[in-house]
């Protein structure tokens, strides 16, 4: 059943993604809202993969690859459709979109049987850990758009290439206050998540730290968001550096995640599972 | 049936002299219109007074009368006399006129073509024309289809795109850097006309100070009076270049008033707070390599006037893309309109044959009362046959050309041909 809805998901996320890129050419307000209803229905069917799964597997579906992926995905929608609230930027969605859409297609080419859950994460802290952890990425993908979008319009505006793009791109000061606030949310995320799980290896093997890559590369990860955060309210960075500071925060993100798990071995290793 | 003429003049055919004595003030509306449907020929009518404009929509069954009426109304309400003015008047009717009404309400006829008050300003007179009941349904369906194509206009063109003007290029550059005005203080240093224009817009924009720095004293309190804001000593500029966000320069000075060195100093000082330059001097009061430093964007009178150009050259693209759109509305219109001339025509030749056959056919009938009831029976179906073979091939005509722009001339010789206009 879950599956299903993972279908309709990706479905939705796939027509949700075209709409957004339509409205990247056309700037037609009404295919962004379009988009955005796609984008909406999607993350409802996504709730209830997620739901189900759980229901289903009897534990917090986030032991393999599949569905660490959804989740990701799950997440950065979410956080997204939650910020579009706060601030109108409707291009930020042609740019959070395709990226949410790719983590789902590669989720979706994944085998998806429900696995037990190994021993080794029977404990609450489980759940707790990975969702502060995930939430704390996806608060710093949102950064990494808003991070992009900023860096794009900068460049129109200093090089006086004035377009009609430049007039569609939100101000350079909406964007780089969505980046500052995504840091802002992601960084306190991270940390409690980086906490927990030090807290819960301390539980189950009786330390705190013992060296394992994933930890090592969630530490560096955790210090290049604190060193930008750190630029911020002590130095005054704005914009342009701090713009490539997110995206370059991102990539630590990205390698944490997924790079750690793939290529390296290591209690976060999925290559044990998801086979 | 009734008609619709245009009486007007604009900023082609008047110059401001003559226009700012022909305005209808929008308080005194009301009572203009009053004045105007009290005109003896008038049916419905419509005033619509603008800075650059003022025309006069009336529908009328006379129209030459109506005209006459209408110019001698203009004069009686201002005051003069109606050769002072005749020759800057325009008179319109017809597929003319439909397609003039298209084109103000599309901004095709605008000053600046494409700017978007024009639209607003001709539904306010059409509401205040209708509130005061003096239009009816010639006016209501012309102004209804006139917004209608305005509208397509605007979404089928970006006409409206763009801005076409150095000082408008600049608040729309700051829109695109700031997040909102209203939380910005700008900073003019030199009092010079461009800047107070510059600044007037970026004020209507939703600034929320404005400081003047000048070096004769007594002008830049004058220009910050103007617009509520703080004149300072012009020695006192780096510290304002700490407050401002947005930075207007225009002096007359022959070298450089705000070095790199300067701004990197400030920038730095400022916590990176963005800051935008906006150089209108020429020669140059800013020092163009400004432009390279992190949260600083320098834009100078040429880099807007290149703005400004290749905005108005985008919307004379578009304008003519709009004139198609408006020209094949109007015929369009005009064919409606036609189809429902013919049919009253149709009808009223049609009750006229009816009647010549009824009361000749009473006549011979009465003469010969020895008819048997079959007899009387097929003079009256001979009597109904010549009549429709009679009528068959104008009311087919009319019905074909209706669709066409000669409709009206055939509706004309099919009246007057059968003497339908007499009664």
């Amino acid at each position: 059943m879950n599956v299903i809805f993972f279908q309709i998901t990706l479905l939705f996320y796939v027509c949700g993604t075209i709409a957004y890129l339509i409205y990247l050419v056309s700037f037609h307000r009404k295919v962004a809202w379009v988009g955005r209803m796609l984008l909406s229905v999607g993350f409802i069917a996504h709730c209830l993969t997620f739901f189900l799964r759980y229901i289903e597997a009897g534990h917090t579906p986030v032991i393999n690859l599949y569905e660490s992926l959804s989740f990701f995905a799950w997440l950065v929608v979410g956080l997204y459709l939650l910020l579009r609230f706060r601030y109108k930027v409707e291009v930020l969605g042609a740019f959070v979109s395709p990226l949410a859409l790719l983590l789902v297609i590669w989720a979706a080419t994944l085998p998806k049987e429900i696995l037990s859950l190994p021993p080794i994460l029977k404990s609450w802290w489980f759940p707790i850990h990975v969702t502060f952890a995930f939430l704390g990425y996806a608060a710093f993908t949102l950064a990494f758009c808003a991070g992009v979008v900023y860096l794009i319009q900068e460049r129109l505006v200093k090089t006086k290439n004035i377009g009609t793009f430049l007039e569609r791109l939100p101000s350079l000061e909406v964007l780089d206050k969505i980046s500052y606030r995504a840091l802002t949310i992601g960084f306190p995320l991270l940390t409690i998540g980086i906490i927990t799980g030090a807290a819960w290896a301390e539980y189950a093997w009786g330390a705190y730290w013992s060296g394992d890559q994933k930890e090592t590369w969630s530490l560096i990860t955790w210090l290049l968001y604190a060193a930008l955060l750190h630029q911020r309210l002590m130095v005054g960075w704005r914009g342009k550096k701090a713009a490539i500071m997110a995206i370059v925060g991102f990539g630590a993100v990205l390698f944490t995640f997924l790079g750690v798990n793939l290529l390296m071995e290591g209690h976060h290793t999925y290559a044990a599972w998801f086979r | 049936m009734k008609e619709v003429i245009l009486v007007g003049l604009n900023h082609h055919t008047a110059p401001v002299e003559i226009r700012e004595r022909i305005s209808f003030p929008e308080e005194e509306l009301d009572r203009y219109l009053k004045a105007l449907y009290d005109l003896p020929s008038v049916a419905e009518g419509l005033i619509l007074s603008t800075c650059n404009r003022v025309e006069i929509y009336a529908a009328t069954k006379v129209p030459d009368k109506g005209v006459e009426e209408i110019k001698a109304f203009l004069a009686h309400q201002h005051h003069l006399s109606v050769p002072e003015f005749e020759n800057n008047l325009y008179v319109l009717q017809g597929e003319e006129l439909v397609s003039h009404v298209f084109r103000v309400a599309s901004s095709l006829d605008s000053m600046v073509v494409g700017e978007p008050q024009i639209l607003g300003q001709i539904k306010e007179a059409y509401r205040t024309a209708h509130t005061a009941k003096g239009t009816g349904t010639l006016l209501n369906k012309l102004l209804h289809k006139a917004f209608s194509v305005a509208k397509r206009v605007r979404t089928e063109t970006s006409i409206g795109n763009g801005a076409v003007s150095v000082s408008f290029v600049a608040v729309e550059l700051a829109k695109r850097i700031f997040a909102n005005l209203d939380e910005k203080e700008v900073l003019i240093i030199g009092a010079g006309e461009m800047c107070e224009l510059t600044a007037q817009h970026l004020v209507r924009g939703g600034i929320k100070k404005v400081l003047v720095a000048n070096r004769t004293e007594k002008r830049a309190v004058e220009l910050a009076e103007r617009f509520h804001g703080e004149a300072i000593p012009f020695s006192e500029l780096p510290h304002a270049l700490l407050r401002a966000d947005i930075v207007i320069s225009s002096t007359g000075s022959q070298d450089v008033i705000v070095s790199k060195k300067d701004v990197s100093a400030i920038i730095k000082k400022r916590k990176n707070s963005p800051l935008f330059f906006i150089d209108i001097a020429v020669p140059r009061d800013i020092d163009p390599q400004v432009n390279t430093i992190d949260n600083v964007y320098l834009y100078d009178i040429d880099d807007l006037q290149e703005v400004a150009e290749a905005n108005i050259k985008d919307r004379q693209h578009e304008a003519q893309r709009a004139e198609e759109i408006v020209s094949t509305e109007a015929k369009q219109f005009c064919r409606w309109y036609q189809s429902l001339e013919v049919i009253p025509t149709i009808i009223s030749l049609k009750e006229k044959m009816e009647k010549i056959r009824e009361k000749e056919l009473g006549k011979t009938l009465a003469a010969l009362p020895q008819l048997s009831e079959k007899e009387r029976r097929a003079l009256e179906a001979l009597s109904e046959a010549i009549v429709k073979k009679i009528i068959h091939a104008p009311i087919s005509l009319l019905k074909k050309e209706s669709r066409n722009s000669e409709g009206e001339t055939y509706v004309d010789v099919v009246q007057k041909l059968f003497g339908l206009d007499e009664e």
